[in-house]
C-alpha cells in the first residue's frame, strides 16, 4: 500500500515505473518544522535496483545503514537506509523487512561506495549479511567476538563468564 | 609503485600507525603499507573506543539519554544534545518556545567555535606551528568558561534537554557570551596573521589531502570538508531547525579540495559563528524557556515547593519517564564535523526501542584511504588531521 501523498512525490512517481512492483509500502511522516519524512519498505530482493534507480534521479549521498530488531516479532529484522539529495534538498528513508531465518541482503557498495562501513557495521552488531560485499568483517568489535550485540537477545551487559565452572 | 617495477629487491613495508600516535588524536590503528616514503595502502582499524552507546539508549529512559549525547562526539555535545532532543521531539510533537530555540542556537555556535578552535590548534601543532595551540586553547577556554556559567559544566554539558533547555540563563549569562563575541573576531585576525603568510604552514597544507567532490558525496564525506571542494552544503541553510532561518550568515565555500582550504573554511566558519551569536545575544526573546508540556518537561523548582502537581509530575517523569508515541524519526543537524543524524525508533514505551547515530566522524573517516593512498607519508598527518574526527563518535 502505497499513500497517495508519497505516490504523488516525484522521486516515487519515476520510481514506480522504473522498478515496477518492488516498493511494498510507502508512507509519509509530518512535523511540526514541515520536514515530511517519506519511508519506502522496498522487497528485499530488489534493493540494489531501487537503490541504483534513485541514485540516477539524484540521491547522491547514502547517509546511514542501520538495523532494528523487532525480536521476538517476525520478520524479525529491518534494515534501513537513509537516503538524501544534496541538488534537490530530499530525503528518502528505505526499509527492508527480513526474517530470523534469512538475515541476508545485496550490499548496495556498488551504488554508494559509503555503504562499505555501515554495512559492515550492521554485520557487526546484527549479524545481518550482505552479500557481494568487498570487505565483510567485524568493524566495531574484536575478531574473536562471538554473538551480535545489538541483537534484543543480547543482554546489557553482556554474558558474564564465572571463573569457577571451568 | 614504479620503484618496486624497476627494483625487484625492494620491499613493501608494513607500518602500524596507531592506535596510540599523538596525531590521531585518539585510538585510531591505521595499517599502512609502504614502498619507500610512499603509501601504497591504508587501512584504517577502528573500534578501540566503541562503548555500546547505542544499546545503552535501549535501557534508559529518553531524559536518561542526553548525558549519553554529551559522550558521543565530546568536542561538540551540545551539537549531540540537540540533535537526540529534536529527534525525541519530533515524535512527541512538542513545540519550543523561541527562547529556547534562540538559546540552543548561541549554544550551538560557541561549541563549533570551541570545537575548530581545538581542531586548529592541534593541527598545526601536528604540523609543526606549536605557538597556535596556545592560542586556540586561550580563546577555547572562554568558552569553557560561559558553558560553566550556564550549565554548570565545561564539556559534558547536557544543556539542551527535550523540551527545552536545563537551566534559564545565568545572571550575566549573556553579558559574557557578549564580551567573548566582540573580542573574539581580534583573535581570529591573529591566527590568520600567524599562519596565512607562514611559508611552513603554507608548504604542508596546499595541495595536499586532495579528494574529488564526487568521491566525498559518494563516500559519505560531509561538512567543511565537502564545503572545501566546492559544494554549499549546509544542513543550517538546507534544513533548517531550531530557527536557524531567522539567522543572517554565509556558508564559507572554498574549491581546492585540499588541507589549505580546510583551514580557510573553518577559519571563516568561525567569524560565521561569532556573527550569529552576536545575532543571538542581541535579539534573544524573553519568555518561557522550556515547553508548555508537563508530562515531558521537569517543573520549575519554585513550583515543586508550593504545588502538589508539579511534585507529582516531577516524580512521574524520575521515576517513570515519559511515554513517546510509536514511530521513528530522523533529526539533522551540522555538526562542526558535518552532518549528525539521529535515528529513533519508539514502541511507545518510556524508553527509545532503537537509537541510531548518524555521526560525521565516521563518514568522514571512510574517505581517508583514498586520500592518503599514494601520498608521502609524511602528508599522512596533515592529511588526516584535516579531516577533524574524534575517535568517540566514529566508535560510539
Amino acid at each position: 500500500m502505497i499513500s497517495e501523498v508519497v505516490l504523488a512525490r516525484p522521486e516515487v512517481a519515476s520510481l514506480n515505473e522504473s522498478v515496477a512492483g518492488a516498493i511494498l509500502e510507502g508512507t509519509q511522516t509530518e512535523d511540526l518544522a514541515g520536514h515530511p519524512e517519506v519511508t519506502l519498505i522496498v522487497d528485499p530482493a530488489r534493493i540494489v535496483d531501487v537503490a541504483r534507480a534513485l541514485k540516477t534521479q539524484g540521491f547522491e549521498r547514502l547517509c546511514t545503514v542501520t538495523a532494528v530488531d523487532w525480536h521476538p516479532q517476525e520478520p524479525r529484522f529491518e534494515v534501513v537506509y537513509h537516503l538524501h539529495s544534496v541538488k534537490h534538498n530530499r530525503r528518502l528513508r528505505l526499509k527492508v523487512r527480513l526474517g530470523s531465518d534469512t538475515a541476508k541482503i545485496e550490499s548496495v557498495t556498488s551504488v554508494w561506495r559509503s555503504a562499505n562501513w555501515y554495512e559492515r557495521e550492521v554485520f557487526d552488531l546484527f549479524g545481518i549479511e550482505f552479500s557481494n560485499h568487498p570487505d565483510l568483517r567485524r568493524i566495531m568489535m574484536p575478531e574473536g567476538w562471538q554473538g551480535h550485540p545489538l541483537r534484543k537477545d543480547f543482554p546489557v551487559h553482556g554474558f558474564k563468564y564465572s571463573y569457577q565452572d571451568s | 609503485m614504479s620503484t618496486i617495477e624497476a627494483n625487484s629487491t625492494t620491499r613493501r613495508m608494513t607500518l602500524n600507525m596507531g592506535p596510540q600516535h599523538p596525531s590521531t588524536h585518539g585510538v585510531l590503528r591505521i595499517v599502512l603499507d609502504l614502498d619507500g616514503e610512499t603509501i601504497v595502502t591504508a587501512r584504517p582499524d577502528i573500534g578501540y573506543l566503541h562503548t555500546g552507546i547505542e544499546k545503552e539508549f535501549e535501557v534508559k529512559h529518553y531524559h536518561q539519554g542526553t548525558p549519553l549525547t554529551d559522550r558521543v562526539d565530546y568536542l561538540s555535545n551540545l551539537n549531540n544534545n540537540l540533535c537526540f532532543a529534536l529527534a525525541v521531539e519530533k515524535l512527541l510533537q512538542v513545540e519550543i518556545p523561541a527562547r529556547a530555540q534562540w538559546t540552543r542556537v548561541m549554544m550551538c555556535e560557541l561549541q563549533r567555535i570551541s570545537s575548530h578552535l581545538v581542531w586548529l590548534g592541534t593541527h598545526a601543532l601536528d604540523i609543526g606551528a606549536m605557538s597556535m595551540y596556545f592560542y586556540c586553547m586561550r580563546e577555547r577556554e572562554e568558552v569553557l568558561k560561559i558553558f560553566e556559567m550556564f550549565s554548570g559544566q565545561r564539556m559534558m554539558t547536557s544543556y539542551i534537554r527535550i523540551g527545552g533547555l536545563a537551566l534559564d540563563h545565568p545572571r550575566g549569562g549573556l553579558a559574557a557570551i557578549k564580551k567573548f563575541a566582540d573580542s573574539f573576531p581580534e583573535k581570529v585576525d591573529q591566527y590568520e596573521e600567524l599562519l596565512n603568510s607562514n611559508p611552513i604552514w603554507i608548504n604542508r597544507t596546499q595541495g595536499v589531502g586532495y579528494l574529488t567532490l564526487e568521491d566525498m558525496l559518494d563516500m559519505g564525506v560531509t561538512g567543511p570538508m565537502i564545503r572545501a571542494a566546492g559544494q554549499a552544503w549546509d544542513i543550517r541553510k538546507s534544513e533548517p531547525y531550531s530557527s536557524y532561518e531567522k539567522f543572517d550568515f554565509e556558508v564559507p565555500v572554498e574549491t581546492a579540495s585540499d588541507v589549505w582550504s580546510r583551514y580557510r573554511v573553518r577559519a571563516r566558519e568561525l567569524r560565521e559563528s561569532t556573527k550569529i551569536i552576536q545575532q543571538a545575544v542581541a535579539g534573544m526573546p524573553e519568555g518561557e524557556w522550556k515547553a508548555s508540556a508537563p508530562k515531558v518537561v521537569l517543573p520549575d523548582r519554585e513550583k515543586m515547593k508550593t504545588q502538589m502537581e508539579a511534585l507529582i509530575y516531577h516524580f512521574k517523569i524520575v521515576t517513570e519517564g515519559f511515554t513517546v508515541p510509536p514511530g521513528e524519526a530522523y533529526a539533522t543537524v551540522e555538526s562542526p564535523r558535518g552532518e549528525l543524524g539521529y535515528y529513533i525508533v519508539s514502541d511507545g514505551s518510556a524508553k527509545p526501542w532503537r537509537v541510531h547515530m548518524r555521526t560525521p566522524s565516521f563518514g568522514n573517516l571512510q574517505g581517508l584511504s583514498q586520500m592518503i593512498e599514494g601520498t608521502l607519508i609524511a602528508d599522512c598527518i596533515a592529511s588526516m588531521g584535516s579531516m577533524d574526527f574524534v575517535l568517540g563518535d566514529v566508535d560510539r
